[in-house]
């Protein structure tokens, strides 16, 4: 039986989802298909249940995160953000990348550099929030346009995503 | 993706039986073998009543010592003794040669051996005697044979070390049930002991491994949110700084294997003795003839190994990352691991993360005591189980690509199991090959990361360059093994592939230590194979017989019932009557004429899971 992940989970096809919920269906669903449960069966059956638990874990890792959901959810219209032939690209956007890169950039030459980068971060992340929001109104009502337009922020959560972790990576370093 | 569907088991075994199983934790310096018996899970002590076995084997000429008594050999017999085994377990020998400890390694089928009287033997082989000690003492003790171990690994462990290590318990003997992490080993005997809930912190400094995990704990499931580590550094490490100290204030080098030795049980007495008192006395005799004295204190000691516990604080800090929490979100930080006595090292962790860290249970024995708890839950003693353990990969795994990078497939702390897939294609017009070079290790380079295996993809139908489209699938299981398959899509063409461990051992080579360890000179090689088959016949006759017991009424009709009960018949004949090979045969046709049988089973299980909830709920 062919299910995606939401049904696997037994919840509505929704970027707005409930954490906590999510976690105890994922838990529930672990208990009866992980491979410790089947170390007495056969060989098949081992086989089956590390393919399914694999598949809860993957599922439970696109559904956790609001940019995997993101790219879940427009995955299942058939959309691939990150295929050769999608090059919408924002120019206010791209702008805003250079200037963060900058940005970073110049932290390392600042006077504290750990204070800048603290800000920097916040920063960073009140966006990547902001962008989760705009995602949210979008995906409540898919339309053609919120679409089009949820494709455009997933690129930029992407960027910022890893803006966040590289910025995390200069802290470790300076730490 | 399809969904596939398997029996419940646990409710299959039967309910008379307590099975006989074990945990064993072989560490770096102590070894232990612990089981549930009455509900209560112990460690195991040998006839002179000590839990702990030494790390340690003797090879002489003609026989082979483990234990204290190795211990207490190794000072007059440095180069046939061998301590810390575990270092070497899953390395190269370009790794053992680098910090070969004073052995003389030799390199075999290149697998790295050490040179001793007793002849030329591997880590995996050493190791084995430990397990074959503590399986011994754990039988004498239930009074029986053991059904399966669960074994623990630092959790940093990569995947060759992990190889190493089951490969050791099959040549003792030991059917493994799990290779558990030794931080979630300890989360489970601690978090089943106190009934704690919320985010842990587990700290286990061993003998030669860190390793530091953040969990959850939640009602009986165990997840493991990320875990770091260094799989090079430990208690020994303490005592090689004080050795180190000892011989510069005494004016002597470490060259002399004898005196080497000599200096490090005396810098790990002290280290010890340091523990409860402000000074303590040192005293080595030394290669001239001359005794040395002298005294070292706190102070000093915390001087010499202060660098070393930052050390430790670098993974820390990095885990507090990788598992999204904060420090104040932490409600406990467990100490694991003999070395964690060391007043200071309590001192620096507790300093870290703004807590006293809890030391209630045996750091020695809570590892062993987890594995157990374990073991007893998989071997089958426990029907409804609530334990569930959410581990994850500790480092990232990869393939080699164009210009010597490492491109990452699974990315570290990934719960297990996962399964990935990447496609490749052909750079070449017509190539029929490609070489797979699977890595493990967060850099970039493949020389900065640790080669696991080479691949062979072959008939490859030619085609024009970048027409070839090649799946290949990254496997990693509940012990933190991975498997990579690879397959031709466009052509549907079934392509053949070839694993080569880089540096472990051949099955063809333990096939034959097996047999030239065997007991009993008497037995051999076919009636060893036919008992393995009848062992594994009843298996398969048990869990198929209690699946039908379960499910056959409700998801099978009289046809497809017929078919695997004479399959099943089939199958109870060849196990009294036939060869091993038989045997083989006929299990094989049982497992066909299941396997829709299994696939919705499986469904039914995932949507019995779920049964509780409705869509409402979330309105």
């Amino acid at each position: 039986m062919e299910r995606n992940y939401f049904e696997l989970f037994a919840i509505p096809v929704s970027f707005d989802i409930d954490l906590s919920s999510l976690s105890k269906r994922y838990q529930d669903l672990q208990r009866s298909a992980h491979p410790d449960k089947f170390t007495n069966a056969t060989d098949r059956e081992r086989r089956l249940s590390m393919q399914q638990a694999s598949m809860i874990n993957e599922a439970y890792q696109a559904l956790k995160d609001p940019l995997k959901r993101a790219q879940y959810l427009l995955s299942l219209n058939n959309i691939d953000v990150n295929s050769e032939s999608n090059t919408a690209m924002d120019t206010a956007f791209l702008m805003q990348q250079m200037e963060l890169r900058e940005a970073l950039d110049e932290i390392m030459d600042a006077s504290d550099p750990l204070a800048a980068l603290a800000v920097f971060t916040k920063d960073v992340e009140t966006r990547i929030s902001d962008l989760i929001s705009k995602c949210q109104v979008c995906f409540s009502e898919m339309t053609e346009e919120n679409i089009s337009k949820v494709e455009g922020l997933t690129l930029q959560l992407q960027f910022l995503y890893r803006l966040r972790e590289e910025a995390e990576d200069r802290e470790e370093a300076l730490l | 993706m399809a969904l596939l569907q398997i029996s419940e088991p646990g409710e299959a075994t039967a309910p008379h039986q307590h099975k006989l199983a074990a945990g064993i934790d072989l560490g770096t310096t102590n070894s232990l073998v612990a089981t549930v018996k009455s509900g209560e899970a112990l460690t195991l002590a040998n006839e002179d009543g000590q839990h702990l076995l030494p790390s340690v084997v003797q090879y002489q000429k003609d026989s082979i010592v483990v234990g204290s008594a190795a211990q207490l050999a190794a000072a007059s017999d440095p180069h046939n003794t061998i301590s810390s085994v575990k270092r070497f377990m899953g390395r190269g020998f370009a790794d053992v040669s680098a910090s070969s400890h004073g052995y003389e390694f030799i390199e075999s089928d290149s697998v790295p051996r050490i040179r001793t009287a007793g002849g030329d033997v591997s880590a995996v082989e050493v190791s084995s005697e430990i397990l074959a000690n503590l399986k011994q003492r754990a039988e004498k003790s239930l009074g029986g044979e053991l059904q399966g171990v669960v074994i623990t690994v630092p959790a940093y462990f990569d995947d060759a070390q992990r190889q190493a290590t089951k490969d050791a318990a099959r040549l003792a003997g030991l059917k493994v049930l799990r290779l558990l992490n030794e931080p979630t080993a300890a989360a489970v005997a601690y978090g089943l002991d106190s009934g704690s809930e919320g985010v842990h912190a587990i700290y286990d400094l061993g003998g030669g491994t860190f390793d530091i995990s953040i969990l959850r704990l939640n009602h009986g499931v165990f997840e493991v949110l990320a875990t770091a580590g260094d799989t090079a550094l430990g208690g020994d490490d303490m005592d090689r700084a004080i050795a180190n100290w000892m011989a510069a204030e005494a004016g002597v080098d470490l060259n002399d294997a004898y005196l080497s030795r000599r200096m490090m049980n005396e810098a790990r007495r002290a280290k010890e003795a340091l523990t409860d008192a402000n000074a303590v006395e040192l005293r080595v005799d030394l290669v001239d003839g001359t005794t040395w004295t002298s005294t070292i204190s706190t102070e000093k000691f915390n001087e010499l190994i202060d660098g070393l516990i930052k050390k430790t604080l670098l993974p820390c800090r990095r885990v507090m990352r990788d598992a999204g929490v904060t420090i104040e979100e932490v409600s406990g930080v467990v100490m694991v691991g003999g070395s964690t006595r060391v007043p200071r090292v309590r001192e620096k962790v507790a300093e870290f993360f703004g807590k006293q860290p809890l030391v209630d249970i045996d750091p020695d024995k809570v590892v062993a005591v987890g594995a157990a708890i374990q073991a007893d839950a998989l071997v089958g003693n426990k029907s409804d189980d609530e334990m569930l353990l959410l581990d994850v990969n500790p480092l990232s795994l990869g393939i080699e690509t164009m210009g010597g990078l490492v491109e990452k497939v699974i990315p570290r702390n990934t719960t297990i199991p996962v399964a990935r897939a990447q496609e490749f294609t052909t750079f070449k017009d017509g190539q029929t090959a490609m070489a797979v070079h699977v890595l493990q290790g967060e850099r970039e380079l493949v020389d900065d990361c640790r080669s696991l295996a080479r691949f062979e993809l072959r008939d490859i139908p030619p085609m024009v360059a970048g027409a070839a489209r090649i799946l290949v699938t990254f496997q990693v299981d509940a012990d933190g093994l991975l498997e990579v398959t690879a397959k031709e899509q466009t052509s549907g063409a079934e392509a053949s592939v070839q694993v080569k461990p880089s540096y472990g051992l051949e099955d063809t080579e333990i096939e034959r230590m097996l047999r030239d360890n065997f007991e009993n000179a008497k037995d051999d090689v076919e009636a060893r194979k036919l008992r393995e088959q009848q062992v594994e016949a009843d298996r398969v006759l048990e869990a198929i017989n209690a699946a039908l017991a379960l499910d056959g009424d409700a998801l099978l009709n009289d046809d497809e019932r017929a078919t695997i009960v004479s399959s099943l018949d089939g199958l109870k004949q060849a196990r009294e009557n036939e060869s091993a090979a038989k045997i083989k045969y006929a299990i094989d046709v049982a497992d066909k004429a299941t396997a829709d049988f299994a696939e919705k089973r499986m469904d039914a299980s995932i949507n019995k899971a779920l049964s509780g909830h409705t869509l409402n709920e979330f309105e």
